[in-house]
């Protein structure tokens, strides 16, 4: 068992402070993915975690052990690498064959994990080739067999899928899916920039911004219940519009009046101290659909791409602000330049002030539990049957997408 | 006054002369095939072929005067006698295989070259190693790399002195008896002490090619990434096991290329020893050897040049195994 408690762990260089007050709780088993945006210091912690970067400041522990000062080799992790790292002048057996040969263990035993490790990973074949003389994908797989022979308790990953093509890409990750599958009780910490890899391999997202962690949560939790308009807009793609406006009447619904005079209701409460408080109503562009009755959105269509199972509307891209994107099933050839009305579920809406959810003012919320009809973002806490999903979205709409919807 | 004018119209002469054929000749193949009007795809075509013998052309020609034609004649001289007056066949080379100044010599060669290049080598990796991360490891580097900017003869006249003997009693003026000295002992004339005086006169080159060793290694261990090693410290080994088993097999290319300049230059190696002794009391190399039958007392350039055709065999397959290794390098 090997549970890793990271307390108050800081990074500093010099005067420069690059992680402060990391508080994180892994469970033995988890697959924990970090995410951010690029020097946030996601790799930092990896790395500190690793052994590779001194901790600052705070304490490390695995299984129970404080880690501070042990060296990487005794830390019970493994390290897979974004650029392989393999060592160019050893055949596969021997890159991972180094850490036993290392170790003193006999050549049998040597043997006999670099054979199981060539069989998990089907590198068999390879066994007796250099690095050179393998493709991209099965350099990896060398990488992450070197780091199976180990046996670790803990797996570390730093964007180890960067290097590869998209196809390869997503071939690894299932793999890497699969091994994690195969290994229940092991612990894997996954540093990426892909908001896919971590949505779907992940059994909980660290989201670090500014030096610190945003939020942690289950993938979905993320993003349904994102705390911050930095995780709002940061989980999901396109990014989550942000449309500024004010709390008009408070209660278990709350409407805002927005800024351009439109209204929307959302279904958070807000509290009588509430009224006229500056808001930010959150809408993800896939929650958007086309109404008659009134609107939450209402723009002139600027640019449209055509990606062939959705189509995303960009209004006022003309403007300095950022560009609301709306994102409709189907094919829509023909609505550039047309007005169009947008409205959104009310259990779909989000509402920020100053940067932080209303949802999570009075501590965390009730414990998460995923929308069941997810990704239509048209149910909130009550379930609905599957039939109506999505459909409402296009069968009443106003604008009807060419061809079948897919 | 006659003198700087020779040397700055031969500049001129010289550059100009280089630019005048470049630019002319071109624009000559140019004329004579036009890269237009009707034919213009042929004569593209056909000045195509012509251009790099342009350009390769007065290289080659000089290559060959200076290169190729010596050491031709250097052989056809090789067969005669000493004045070059009668052709003597194989006879230089029999003589050769029976003096024992050219065994002594060739003995002392070899010596040479198993102790320069190794010592250099190894010198300059540790120095590469050691001065790679530390704040006046570039001092450091400077330092090292510094008698690379001294001449042999010089570098020859300063550890003279380093060697140098006055009887005892008197105040010792060179380096090396003056520490023996200081301990108690007794001071030596160190340069004709056979077997030693070797080994005092490779390092002067030791000293002087561990700098040079040092530079290129260093770059070479630079270029080794650096995620290769974090993922041997994670796999756990030693900071000596990283040294040996994951930096030195990722540089092994370039330290074939250090150790195989080196050891040509050590088959060279003629002004150290021309300094300091002159090849008595059992110093004597190949190129020193030559130098006396060529030019020492009555010359014999049927001897000497016997001398320079062995040294030349002895130096080509080590060079051609440089340059396939450079190559290799560089891809």
């Amino acid at each position: 068992m090997a549970d890793l408690k990271l307390r108050h762990v800081a990074k500093s260089y010099g005067d420069v402070q690059v992680l402060r007050d990391i508080d994180l709780d892994i469970t033995s088993g988890e697959f924990i993915v970090f995410v951010g945006p690029s020097g946030c210091g996601k790799s930092t912690l990896l790395r500190m975690i690793a052994g590779l970067e001194q901790i600052s400041d705070g304490e490390l522990q695995i299984g129970g052990r404080v880690m501070n000062d042990i060296p990487p080799s005794q830390r019970g992790i493994a390290m897979v690498f974004q650029s392989y790292a393999l060592y160019p002048h050893m055949t596969v057996r021997d890159n991972m064959a180094f850490a036993l040969k290392i170790a003193g263990q006999s050549k049998e035993q040597i043997t006999a994990a670099t054979d199981r490790a060539g069989k998990m990973l089907q590198l068999t074949p390879y066994l007796d080739r250099l690095p050179k003389a393998l493709s991209g994908g099965q350099r990896q797989r060398v990488a992450i067999g070197r780091a199976i022979v180990r046996d670790p308790q803990v797996y570390l990953f730093d964007e180890p899928l960067s290097n590869l093509d998209a196809a390869l890409r997503v071939a690894t990750r299932i793999e890497i899916a699969q091994l994690k599958a195969s290994m229940p009780d092991r612990t894997m910490i996954y540093v990426t920039h892909d908001q896919t890899e971590a949505m779907t391999l992940a059994d909980r997202i660290v989201v670090l911004a500014g030096g610190g962690i945003a939020q942690i949560g289950a993938p979905l939790e993320l993003y349904e219940r994102p705390s911050t308009e930095f995780v709002a807009q940061f989980i999901g793609s396109p990014a989550m519009n942000l449309l500024p406006g004010r709390v008009k009447t408070v209660g278990a619904t709350t409407l805002v009046a927005l800024d351009g005079g439109l209204e929307a209701e959302v279904a958070i409460p807000t509290r009588a101290g509430d009224q006229d408080m500056p808001v930010n109503l959150g809408v993800r562009p896939e929650d958007m659909r086309v109404t008659e009755g009134t609107p939450v959105f209402e723009s002139t269509v600027d640019l449209t791409e055509a990606l062939g199972e959705v189509t995303l509307l960009y209004f006022g891209t003309n403007a300095d602000t950022v560009p609301i994107i709306a994102k409709l099933p189907g094919i829509h050839p023909d609505l550039k330049g047309r007005r169009v009305r947008l409205t959104a579920d009310p259990h779909a809406l989000h509402l920020f002030h100053k940067g932080q959810s209303l949802l999570y003012r009075d501590g965390p919320p009730p414990a998460y539990q995923a929308r069941t009809a997810a990704p239509s973002g048209s149910m909130g806490s009550t379930p609905t049957a599957p039939d109506e999903r999505g459909g409402d979205r296009i069968e009443e709409g106003l604008i009807k997408p060419v061809g079948p919807v897919r | 006054m006659e003198l700087l004018w020779l040397a700055v119209s031969t500049i001129v002469i010289g550059v100009f002369g280089c630019v005048a054929w470049f630019w002319g000749s071109n624009w000559l193949l140019d004329r004579i095939y036009p890269p237009r009007g009707a034919k213009a795809g042929d004569n593209i075509r056909r000045a195509g072929q012509i251009r790099p013998w342009l350009f390769l052309g007065p290289a080659i020609l000089f290559l060959s005067m200076y290169l190729v034609y010596p050491v031709l004649d250097s052989f056809w001289r090789s067969l005669f006698n000493s004045n070059g007056s009668s052709f003597v066949g194989l006879d230089n080379y029999i003589w050769l295989m029976g003096d024992a100044k050219f065994r002594e010599s060739m003995v002392n060669n070899m010596m040479w070259l198993l102790v320069v290049p190794a010592l250099s080598t190894v010198f300059g990796l540790i120095a590469a190693q050691l001065t790679d991360r530390i704040k006046w490891g570039n001092i450091g580097k400077s330092l090292i790399f510094m008698p690379m900017a001294i001449s042999f003869v010089g570098a020859g006249v300063i550890w003279k002195f380093i060697y140098e003997y006055r009887a005892s009693g008197e105040t010792q003026i060179g380096l090396l008896n003056w520490i023996v000295t200081q301990f108690g002992g007794e001071p030596q004339i160190w340069l004709t002490l056979p077997v030693w005086n070797n080994l005092l006169l490779m390092i002067v080159l030791v000293w002087i090619q561990t700098g040079f060793a040092m530079v290129i290694l260093s770059a070479a261990l630079r270029g080794i990434p650096e995620e290769t090693i974090e993922a041997a410290i994670l796999d756990g080994a030693s900071p000596l096991q990283v040294f040996f088993k994951i930096k030195v097999p990722q540089i092994m290319g370039t330290i074939a290329v250090v150790w195989t300049t080196i050891t040509i230059v050590v088959l060279k190696v003629f002004d150290i020893v021309f300094v300091m002794t002159n090849g008595q009391w059992g110093t004597q190399v190949l190129a020193n050897l030559m130098y006396d039958w060529m030019f020492r007392g009555t010359p014999d350039y049927g001897r000497g040049s016997a001398i320079a055709i062995v040294l030349m065999i002895l130096v080509t397959p080590i060079m051609v195994w440089n340059i396939y290794n450079a190559r290799k390098e560089v891809r």
